[in-house]
């Protein structure tokens, strides 16, 4: 592909085998600046573990991956990350946990010469997630959504270049998880962000998405017609979404909102109807598909 | 009915706090009940006995060893063998917690560390401590450090174990988060690693103390000139029960001062240690 460096992230020809079990298959993705990926597919398909190889923490094996035009070899600060839980770390204080990101890079000396200004920057972050009169409170003495602001905030002080999140409000309750997706969408706009967003939650996905990416082992081999968990989950739909700025969450109420859930479920998540790869919904323009 | 509360049966039972006092009381004077009976049916009988002392006895026994020079060693002997014994027992097992600490660390993080050594651990912590004390005393000397090394290898298999079983609890996330907020593979272990398992380490040198005097009583029961235990086995001979309660008791206070000291020490230190894994 030519036009490599105008994505922020690049995937071509992706294949994830374990042992002798394949986990995703002909994945092929360009990512371009700014955008709001969420990636939805059934459980075990493979969304996790297409982050771990995004963050450099698995190898492919075979096909590349590219941020930037460069390949990753180990997790950098380039990436952020949020998982559903372990983002933040026990022994240290709220405010600690968000300073982390300015001082392991540095020497113990230094971070200690400019304490107070990154005390003062954390802060900030801290405000940023509404947050700030907990600072001096241990993890486990906050909510599990309070927790995950303080994740949040802890990923952005780094100002990554991709901030991926692993079902970053799977474990939240209905109301909590809303106010986060309120909280995350402002904090993408704010910050012109590029993230990418795992879920098993397809409202969500709609909800906050730019942009949909369906992740899937449910269709049909386009040369031999094999069908189901035998093969390597693909990107089996890529939608658009129109979005003029933070969409409020009436929108969840509305048909056409319901109705694209409803395509996707069907795409991807019914083991029953399998499209052929020559189906596959991939309206998104910055969709690609090699055949390796 | 309902509102009748349980005092004493039931899983439902809840004592109120002058009888949980009196609860936790009961067994020492039962003890101390039994004792006193006992003895005084003892020196009823004769008046020399020596087998279970009174309380007189015993206290002269306190001054004798705390409080007066001893004749024979010009020390008071109480303080002179409470010092050489935790002289080596603080040795012994400190050296047992940097080295349990530091492979236990690398062991956990590193696989390649971990394959050169758990097999090995593995072999050394099966051994019986006391079953090679003859080749200790014989390589390293019947002196200190002979003692020393006895505790330090009848300790340190154990605290290695746990330190990397807390290093292996490390969710992985929380390693791969720090290596995505900038942090070196040094500033990993380092940094959030290893202030994550410091008090793991305390709280497994307070467990492993219990042991650490078993071996030092032993050792300086075997050979020595000094010590705690070498004094126990010492007056054996005479039969001064007076000496060895007084001394078992003193031993016991001590076990029971440092065990709390170093459970104060976590949760002084370390408030988030206890608490995080409650939930
Ligand atoms: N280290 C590994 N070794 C072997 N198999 C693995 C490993 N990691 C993941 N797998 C397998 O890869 C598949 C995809 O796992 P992954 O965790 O990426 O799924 P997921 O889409 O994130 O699922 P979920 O929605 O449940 O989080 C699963 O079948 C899993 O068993
Ligand atoms: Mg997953």
């Amino acid at each position: 592909m030519q036009n490599e460096p105008k994505h922020l992230l690049f995937i071509e020809d992706l294949k994830k085998v374990y042992k002798n079990k394949v986990v995703l298959d002909d994945i092929d993705l360009a990512v371009s600046k700014g955008e709001f990926c969420t990636l939805v597919g059934p459980s075990g398909c493979g969304k996790s573990t297409l982050l771990k190889l995004i963050l450099g923490q698995e190898r492919t094996t075979s096909g590349r991956i590219l941020m930037e035009g460069r390949e990753l070899l180990l997790p950098s600060d380039s990436i952020g990350i949020v998982y559903q839980k372990y983002s933040l770390y026990p022994h240290l204080t709220i405010l600690e946990n968000i300073m982390l990101g300015k001082q392991l890079p540095v020497s113990l000396w230094r971070s200690f010469l400019k304490k107070k200004a990154i005390r003062l920057e954390a802060m900030h972050y801290l405000e940023s997630v509404q947050l700030a009169e907990h600072a001096d409170k241990y993890p486990h003495q906050l909510s599990g959504g309070m927790q995950q602001r303080v994740a949040i905030a802890q990923a952005l002080i780094m100002k990554p270049k991709i901030l991926l999140m692993d079902e970053p409000f799977g474990a939240l309750d209905p109301g909590t998880r809303e106010i986060m997706q309120v909280l995350i969408l402002e904090l993408w706009e704010q910050n012109r962000m590029t993230i990418f967003f795992v879920t098993h939650d397809l409202e969500e996905a709609v909800f906050l998405g730019t942009r949909i990416l369906v992740v899937s082992q449910y269709y049909t081999h386009e040369t031999n017609g094999k069908q189901g968990v035998n093969l390597g989950s693909r990107i089996v739909s890529d939608y658009a979404l129109n979005r003029n700025g933070a969409s409020s969450p009436q929108i969840k109420e509305t048909a056409e909102f319901g109705q694209l859930i409803q395509r996707i479920r069907n795409e991807g998540f019914d083991p029953k109807q399998c499209q052929t790869a020559s189906e596959f919904n991939l309206e998104h323009f910055d969709s690609f598909q090699t055949f390796g | 009915m309902r509102n009748k509360k349980i005092w004493f049966f039931g899983l439902y039972a809840d004592p109120p706090v002058l009888l949980r006092v009196i609860l936790a009381l009961l067994p020492f004077v039962l003890l101390a009940v039994l004792y006193l009976a006992a003895s005084n049916i003892r020196h009823a009988e004769n008046p020399h006995d020596k087998l279970l002392p009174t309380v007189s006895k015993i206290v002269k026994a306190i001054e004798n060893t705390g409080f007066k020079k001893n004749k024979r060693t010009g020390t008071y002997l109480l303080w002179h063998d409470t010092l050489a014994s935790l002289k080596r027992l603080i040795i012994g097992i400190m050296s047992s917690a940097v080295i349990g600490f530091v492979l236990g660390l690398n062991m956990g993080l590193l696989p390649g560390i971990n394959n050169l050594l758990m097999a090995f651990i593995t072999f050394i912590a099966n051994i019986p401590p006391l079953a090679i004390l003859p080749i200790l005393f014989i390589s390293f000397g019947v002196d200190e450090l002979g003692k020393v090394m006895l505790i330090f290898l009848g300790t340190f298999p154990l605290i290695t174990r746990d330190i990397y079983l807390a290093v292996k609890k490390i969710p992985e996330e929380n390693i791969v988060k720090a290596l995505t907020l900038g942090a070196s593979q040094t500033a990993v272990i380092y940094r959030v690693v290893y202030p994550q398992v410091i008090p793991r380490l305390i709280e497994t040198v307070r467990l492993s103390l219990g042991s650490a005097w078993l071996f030092l009583i032993a050792a300086e029961a075997i050979a020595s000139q000094s010590g705690l235990g070498y004094r126990i086995f010492l007056v054996r001979r005479y039969l001064s029960m007076d000496i060895i309660i007084v001394y078992v008791c003193w031993i016991t206070f001590l076990a029971f001062l440092a065990d709390f000291m170093l459970r104060k020490l976590i949760s002084y230190k370390f408030p988030w240690y206890n608490l995080q894994r409650s939930n």
